[in-house]
């Protein structure tokens, strides 16, 4: 048993049970299902801003790009393009690589020690590839739910679901998005508890987003195919919310409920937590500037006018002195 | 320090939050403060003089596809065509005999809540012309 994720498992059981109780028991919709969910947004807006606004008055003290290869220097060395980029549309191109297919993640490698003894460095991709698939069936879920909050539903939306629902199992179809999410955080899950070093790092805040955002996928699967609710009326709150009528349309069930507090805690939760690499990405020093410190100097911006005395100062001062014992002068 | 409080690369850094306070609030502009409420099915005048469903109405509601689908399996695999309401009525297991008899205003009915929770069920891929059917 481990503390830490007991501590989280146990956090997202009691917000199961808040919602529960508070819809099934005290007929707390309007609380539920628009009071929170305003706020939550309104924290996750403002927050957001604040983090990165925070991070972008940090200053730099040094170009620390993370330098993958050789950097550009003279014309017949070959500089790496994209692992060390030196302009700014490399830079563009290194950030898109990493935000769309997370190129360090594919760098990750697993140390063993074996008889010897010998070091060896393996590739290690499961944690790159369990990744890909959480945060790319994430996108495809969240995109998906547009159709509760748009009327008209685009065609995009509709195109997507198409995609997702491709191989037309049961009715409702299920979802490949939602599976692969499901999936993907339970193996992020595993990691983190099998493998020895990183259960040693991992503290309660990594699993709490986990067992969050798996009661999320979780409640929402059983919403769609097994404890049906109303869709339409599901839809009906979700425009009343976006379109700044409100509305508690009656009989949808609690599950529907429980499901959008949850999302409203991920939202509110979002800009104290780890989970603000969504902004941070695109901040981090190591990741967003040129590798170019051999063409350009870089002035650490917390340079403040330093009192200097340089060596001929000093010889001005004390040449009558320095003289007078005989130490050699540049200047007579 | 009047230094610190300094935004480095404010160009650029303002150009991303305020992409992203855009996309966030797309579904905000995309109905633009408009109430979309949940559409009004019509009920033809069978399905009226019916009074109710084969099941209540909020179980068809929720649990109407769920309904379709066992239907499909119990017809096209076990060749059992009666299905026993929770009433103790019997049915014939047909979509297009039972249901789109009364419910024969597809357009109205069916696609009204389908079209508005973007549902586009594959039923309609062979039923949708069957003599039954009338708008």
């Amino acid at each position: 048993m481990n503390v830490k994720y007991m501590f989280s498992l146990i956090a997202v059981i009691v917000l199961f049970l808040l919602a529960y109780v508070g819809v099934e028991a005290a007929g707390l919709q309007i609380l539920f299902g628009i009071v929170i969910p305003y706020v939550a947004l309104l924290v996750f807006v403002i927050g957001f801003i604040n983090r990165v606004i925070g991070w972008a008055r940090s200053p730099v003290p040094f170009r620390i790009p993370s330098t993958c290869g050789q950097q550009k220097s003279l014309p017949w060395i070959k500089s790496e393009e994209l692992d060390n980029p030196h302009t700014t549309m490399g830079v563009i191109a290194r950030m898109f690589l990493e935000i769309v297919f997370f190129r360090s993640l594919f760098r990750n490698t697993k140390a063993t020690l074996s008889d010897g003894p010998k070091i060896s460095f393996n590739l290690e991709k499961w944690l790159w590839l369990g990744a890909l698939a959480f945060h790319w069936s994430f996108l495809t879920v969240i995109v998906r739910h547009l159709r509760f909050f748009a009327e008209p539903v685009p065609f995009w939306v509709q195109l997507l679901e198409k995609v997702d629902g491709f191989f037309q199992i049961g009715v409702p179809g299920i979802f490949i998005s939602g599976i692969v999410l499901l999936a993907a955080v339970f193996y992020l899950f595993l990691r983190r508890v099998i493998i020895p070093q990183v259960n040693y790092i991992s503290l309660s805040q990594d699993f709490f987003p986990l067992f969050l955002i798996f009661g999320i996928a979780f409640s929402g699967i059983l919403m769609r195919h097994f404890a049906k609710v109303d869709v339409t009326g599901a839809k009906e709150l979700a425009m009343g919310l976006v379109s700044f009528h409100p509305i508690i349309p009656p009989g949808i069930g609690v599950i529907f409920y429980v499901h959008i507090f949850f999302v409203s805690v991920l939202l509110a939760y979002f800009p104290f937590s780890k989970l603000m690499h969504l902004g941070g990405i695109f901040m981090s020093p190591t990741r967003n500037l040129p590798g170019n410190t051999r063409a350009v100097r870089h002035i650490n911006p917390w340079n403040y006018p330093v009192h200097t005395h340089t060596y001929e100062e000093y010889e001005e001062e004390f040449r009558g002195k320095m003289i007078e014992a005989g130490l050699p002068v540049e200047k007579e | 320090m009047s230094e610190e409080k300094k935004i480095y690369d404010k160009g650029k850094v303002l150009t991303g939050l305020i992409l992203f306070v855009v996309i966030l609030a797309f579904p905000f502009l995309y109905n633009s403060g408009k109430a979309a409420p949940a559409p009004d099915r019509i009920l033809t005048e069978k399905a009226k003089a019916a009074k109710e469903c084969i099941e209540p109405k909020a179980f068809m509601k929720s649990e109407h596809m769920q309904i379709l689908n066992d239907w499909r399996g119990s017809v096209v695999r076990d060749g059992k065509r009666i299905y026993v309401s929770s009433s103790d009525k019997e049915f014939d297991m047909s979509l297009s005999n039972t249901c789109l008899d009364c419910h024969s205003n597809k357009a109205d009915f069916c696609d009204k809540c389908h079209n508005y929770a973007s549902v586009n069920p594959y039923c309609w891929d062979c039923h949708i012309d069957k003599p039954k059917e009338n708008k």
